[in-house]
């Protein structure tokens, strides 16, 4: 039991995660400056924000709205990142093997920050916040279709292993997954689809700052919003690794390993970050359509493909 | 079943950086009315102009708006020549079309920016006001300002340009064509943008006729207004430019328009810079001792559209009365056309492409009984009015 609640509370979950997190959204913040001219923040400004956030700001509950969903919300999201954190770094790390259909739970556990986001920002009464959440709901219902058949390619690709440690040990022995022409169809729908679940741009149209004012998470303040923040921190680093783990050839944490793994995650944030700072924020009905057509096309393209051997 | 709601933007909201209040009467993301109030931000400019002298007013019209800051003054100079039936020497023609016109390549800059921005494309918005930056160096250059140049007088221009600064001026303006090449390119060929802003907020041309819209809002629907071209003032009859015009009356046609209009300010600067050459240094004023009694209408084309200031003056050294009209206050009116039945996304850019200056237009409104004559709803009945209404929102809100 203690180990479980080591795993959980400190490494690898809540607070190794987050801390990983935070640097990654320096990466994110630092790079985003540089492409823009501008100086950037110090590597631990994204911990000041959250400090600040926590320790230092009031935290302003709305007068008509519900007060307990709307603080629960944000504090189940963030289990419900540190659960997918836990069962994506166990086996990355090589604590434990995790169990088998762990990418099934995983699948679901991803699922969870997005829906509370949604819960925190119905329950504070505000319109704006509504406009967000419904802009959430519909993104949510676009891009999960596409990130399921995206795990079910994977599953697929691995001999209908449903266990993520060896959907990566096959990947060590027999290539990464990514090596087919339909292993880089399933990699570029899971790339968008995990922008999406990230709420970077062109799909930040939950929060969109110059439409809805900052939408569905505007009625947060104080700790409430600096747990929203962590929540965010700990998206941010998950999912490139989630989408290492199944395209790229799995992660491993020993020897001269360390410095390639960290590549591999590396390589799917730039092109994150990369996506983010190239394009404007497209319209909600553009994302569906992008995800529920073009998306899902060319995953189901991208699974045609497997069948044919390629 | 579908219910309406009231989704605000303002009266401080990230969208845009003034006072102002649209209700966006909504149903889901649809807009289907929509109602714009201002009134946040009464400076009391024009009653201010009525105890400055002739020389103060420019200044003062200068601090109209902080973008346009040439535009004001330039029709309030039109105006006073023509009361006092002045003519100004060449070279402080052409040095008065030389700071309008990089006042509009700054202002559109700037736009291009802001257009970025509201759409999400924060890299846009950074690389825009980057490019912005070697601008203000050569208004910092000319006059010593960045912002706010108090370059104009009555009779011409308050400073020359030397010979010596020309070939900075070229090199700038050089580098400039290239940095507009490129923000034209990351504008005009990413398919994103072209998704975002194509058929949204389309204004036809009778609509334009209608509203009386004036600048690069009308011209991006095809009505070719300029008055740079329909009534030349300064140099612009003297150099050979055109009006840019698009027939789509779209968002992405009022940035086509105002990304190509760049290249034309950049063309009549450099006409001017080559004839200038051929003048003489330092004539740049003629001496204007007195201005008699009578009325003058000046207006200039601001990156906006058409500023119009009206005077009236009596043989003293003040205006009587002065009266601007700026081109946001005829501009804003469109959008109750260009909005509704757009959603929520593509209102905020429709709303933000015809560059919208809200406190050059904001007015103070006296409301006259018409029966009567007599001033109704003074200072005093508005305070107690509006207590009366907070009490009956905190009522509500309890």
């Amino acid at each position: 039991m203690g180990e479980q609640l080591f795993y959980f509370l400190i490494y690898p979950g809540m607070l190794f995660a987050g801390v990983v997190g935070g640097l990654i959204a320096w990466v994110d913040r630092k790079v985003t400056a540089r492409v823009q001219f501008r100086q950037g923040p110090p590597v631990l400004q994204p911990f000041y924000d959250f400090l600040k956030l926590l320790l230092v700001k009031e935290t302003v509950l709305p007068k008509r709205g519900s007060a307990i969903f709307f603080l629960l919300a944000p504090v189940l999201g963030l289990f419900g990142a540190t659960a997918a954190a836990l069962l994506v770094l166990l086996p990355a790390l090589g604590i434990t093997a995790g169990f088998q259909g762990d990418i099934i739970v995983l699948f679901y556990l991803l699922a969870i920050p997005s829906l509370m986001f949604v819960i925190g920002a119905m329950a504070s009464g505000n319109p704006l916040s509504a406009v967000g959440a419904s802009r959430e709901i519909k993104l949510i219902l676009s891009y999960e279709l596409t990130f399921m058949l995206v795990v079910a390619g994977v599953i697929l690709k691995s001999g209908q292993t449903l266990h993520m440690d060896q959907i990566m040990m096959m990947q060590q022995s027999q290539g990464a997954f990514i090596g087919s022409v339909s292993g880089v169809l399933l990699f570029i729908a899971a790339l968008f689809a995990i922008q999406g679940k990230a709420g970077l741009v062109p799909f930040d149209l939950a929060e969109a700052e110059t439409e809805i004012a900052e939408g569905a998470f505007m009625e947060y303040s104080g700790t409430a919003f600096a747990i929203i923040k962590y929540t965010k921190y700990i998206l941010l680093f998950i999912l490139p690794v989630f989408v290492a783990e199944i395209f790229l050839g799995g992660l491993t944490f020993t020897g001269i390993h360390i410095l390639w793994s960290i590549l591999k995650i590396v390589l799917v944030l730039v092109l994150m970050i990369l996506i983010r700072n190239t394009n404007p924020r497209v319209k909600i009905s553009q994302a569906m359509r992008f995800f529920l057509l073009w998306m899902n096309l060319l995953v189901i393209a991208g699974l045609v493909l497997h069948y044919l051997g390629l | 079943m579908s219910k309406q709601k009231i989704i605000p933007i303002g009266p401080y909201h990230p969208l845009q950086e003034e006072p102002e209040y649209f209700k966006l009467y909504c149903e889901g993301e649809n807009v289907v009315d929509i109602e714009w109030e201002t009134g946040y931000n009464h400076r009391g400019i024009e009653k201010l102009a009525e105890e400055k002298t002739f020389e103060q007013v420019f200044f003062l019209v200068e601090r109209i708006c902080g973008i346009c800051s040439t535009s004001h003054p330039f029709a309030f100079a039109n105006c006073m020549e023509e009361i006092g039936k002045v003519e100004i020497p060449d070279r402080a023609k052409y040095i008065r079309s030389i700071i309008g016109e990089l006042e509009r390549l700054h202002s559109h800059l700037l736009w291009v920016g802001l257009a970025g921005h509201f759409l999400g494309y924060d890299t846009v918005f950074m690389w825009a006001w980057k490019y912005r930056e070697p601008v203000l160096d050569l208004f910092e250059i000319i006059s010593g300002n960045r912002n706010s140049y108090a370059m104009f007088t009555i009779g011409g221009v308050r400073r020359d340009i030397e010979k010596s600064k020309f070939p900075k001026i070229r090199e700038e303006l050089e580098g400039l064509k290239k940095k507009i090449d490129l923000l034209t390119g990351a504008v005009m060929d990413d398919p994103v943008i072209h998704a975002r802003t194509k058929g949204v907020g389309v204004m036809t041309r009778e609509d334009i006729i209608d509203y009386a819209a004036v600048g690069p809002t009308a011209r991006a629907s095809g009505v070719e207004i300029d008055v740079r071209r329909d009534d030349p003032y300064a140099a612009y009859d003297l150099v050979d430019w055109k009006v840019i015009t698009s027939p789509e009356g779209d968002v992405f046609a009022k940035a086509k328009v105002r990304l190509l209009e760049m290249y034309e300010s950049v063309k009549i600067i450099e006409q001017c810079l080559d004839k200038m050459e051929k003048l003489e240094e330092g004539n740049i004023q003629t001496k204007v001792w007195e201005i008699p009694e009578g009325i003058g209408m000046g207006h200039a084309e601001a990156p906006r559209g058409e500023v119009f200031h009206f005077v009236k003056t009596d043989g003293s050294n003040s205006p009587v009365r002065h009266k601007i009209r700026a081109p946001s206050y005829v501009n804003i009116a469109t959008f109750k056309k260009s909005c509704v039945g757009q959603t929520i996304s593509d209102a905020a850019i429709s709303l933000a492409a015809v560059d919208p200056c809200y406190c050059c237009t904001e007015r103070m409104a006296v409301a006259y009984d018409s029966s009567t004559g007599k001033r109704i709803l003074s200072g005093d009945e508005l305070i107690k009015h509006s207590q009366a209404r907070t009490r009956e929102l905190k009522k509500n809100m309890l």
